[in-house]
């Protein structure tokens, strides 16, 4: 069953994440992938997450799809003009890659090219609506013809907990209107904030229009666990999470960051309008098994 | 260059705006195209001196009030006047997931996200409503011209929208009726 089939099904979805290698080798995309072939529906492979040179999402995404597991391919606006991003669509869906998730990308800056032209000719709404007018439409930005038009299942991702709080449910509200059919969001570490802005995104009827998957994290170091509070834009890792992970000794962070995981993902299953979760493991891979087992969500998979 | 022979290569930073929510929003009702405008700004743009004088000015006010960069399509007055090409990564339909805890932009930390600045500006007078807007892809080809007599030319309709829903078949694109004069 594919993730858009399982979507529409109304089951609970589970997709994770893969960060393709720094070198020109397929093997650790193909490794990760039989990994997580078993337990999740999709894999997301990031378009060179956090501005660093790695490997294509594409070829990352044929890698995963040769290796019997679904692709999401990440598209970034950072790189690419919309010549280029309309091109890689149309590669992408002619080699049967048909999940494309959406998103503005993070700055050049935070990368290991700083010095770089940062492009962002598209934004991530303006992309969103021109992958949705090429399907759809069968057409380019430029009004030509395609023959055939692609076929693409397309994805979002929204920060529920950046300013203005107001807001995000609307900028959700506009990524839906311009085409996304599901979306995954930000790290959630505070379930009652989710909470809030889920109620949001229920009042705008959006769940109706768009799968949301909410972003879950695993620590699974002290390292990590001050990595993502400091370094990755937008995410704020509350005092009480903070505390809890540096409360076990450095050697069970990762079981205590996965009990935690595990944890928020059976919380989130009690929210009405969650569709399933999005595990951001890139590079623990392994944790995966122990946090569906230990949410029990692993019960509503058919077959697996 | 733009067209009017002035450089148009300023990064982009936030910059603040200098000019009171509610007096930008008498401005636009007061400047919004007619018939008189859209005469004096053709008039303005057929004069080989009057029109570089004018952009000019334009640009040295806009510099000065809004941090203007003169992408030629002025995006301001659905964004309650806050400049949305400052944003480092010129999102016209922000603002990104990197906005620190603090309302700071992800690339400028000390400086407000500008997307923010524009929620905040366009709600305390009843506008929120303009940031759900989606705004269609920049042409490129404008940098450097004067906004204000492409808006009041009529040029500018259009550059947002609000009726790109699931069932639209509205493109994004606007441009393509200027690629076909050229052409």
């Amino acid at each position: 069953m594919s993730l858009r089939e399982r979507l529409a099904a109304g089951g609970f979805a589970v997709t994770a994440e893969i960060s393709p290698p720094r070198g020109a080798a397929i093997g650790p995309v193909t490794e990760t992938a039989a990994l997580l072939r078993d337990w999740v529906d999709a894999v997301n492979v990031t378009d060179n997450q956090g501005s660093n040179v790695r490997l294509a999402s594409w070829a990352g995404s044929l890698a995963a799809l040769a290796a019997g597991l679904e692709p999401v391919m990440q598209m970034t606006c950072r790189d690419r003009n919309r010549i280029a991003l309309q091109s890689d669509l149309l590669g992408a869906s002619a080699l049967g890659i048909r999940n494309v998730l959406v998103m503005t990308g993070d700055h050049p800056k935070f990368g290991d090219h700083p010095e770089a032209k940062p492009v962002f000719d598209l934004d991530s709404v303006q992309l969103l609506w021109t992958l949705r007018h090429m399907r759809d439409q069968g057409a380019l930005l430029s009004g030509r013809p395609l023959n055939p038009p692609p076929d693409c299942f397309l994805g979002a991702v929204e920060n529920p907990f950046a300013p203005p709080a107001g807001f995000r449910a609307e900028r959700l509200g506009k990524k839906v209107d311009a085409g996304a059919q599901f979306v995954q969001t930000q790290f959630v570490f505070d379930v009652t904030v989710f909470a809030r802005w889920m109620a949001q995104v229920r009042d705008l009827g959006l769940p109706e229009r768009c799968a949301i998957l909410a972003g879950v994290g695993a620590v699974r170091s002290r390292r990590g666990l001050d990595f993502i509070r400091d370094k990755v834009p937008g995410v704020e890792v509350p005092d009480d999470v903070y505390r809890r992970l540096r409360a076990v000794p450095a050697d069970q962070t990762a079981a205590e960051g996965a009990r935690l995981a595990a944890e928020t993902v059976q919380q989130l299953t009690q929210i009405e309008g969650v569709a399933g979760v999005h595990l951001l493991v890139a590079g623990n891979e392994q944790a995966v098994p122990g946090i569906l087992d230990g949410a029990g969500v692993r019960a509503d998979r058919d077959g697996r | 260059m733009g067209p009017d022979g002035q450089l148009t290569t300023s990064l982009p930073i936030p910059a603040h705006p200098r000019l009171g929510i509610r007096v930008a929003y008498r401005l636009q009702r007061v400047l919004r195209p007619r018939p008189g405008l859209r005469r004096l700004s053709a008039r303005i743009e057929a004069s080989a001196l009057g029109r570089p004088l004018f952009t000019g000015v334009e640009r040295q006010a806009k510099e000065t009030l809004f941090g203007c960069r003169m992408c030629g399509q002025c995006a301001l007055p659905a964004t309650g006047y806050v400049c949305p090409m400052g944003c480092p990564k010129e999102l016209r339909n922000g603002p990104c997931g990197g906005v620190g805890a603090d309302g700071g932009c992800e690339v400028y930390p000390d400086k407000r996200c500008v997307w923010v600045e524009a929620y905040e500006r366009a709600a305390s007078q009843g506008r929120a409503a303009d940031l759900r807007l989606l705004h269609r892809p920049a042409d490129h080809r404008r940098w450097g011209e004067s906004s204000w007599l492409n808006y009041w030319q009529g040029r500018d309709e259009g550059l947002w929208t609000t009726v790109a829903g699931d069932t639209g078949d509205e493109g994004p694109a606007r441009h393509h009726d200027r690629v076909r004069e050229s052409s």
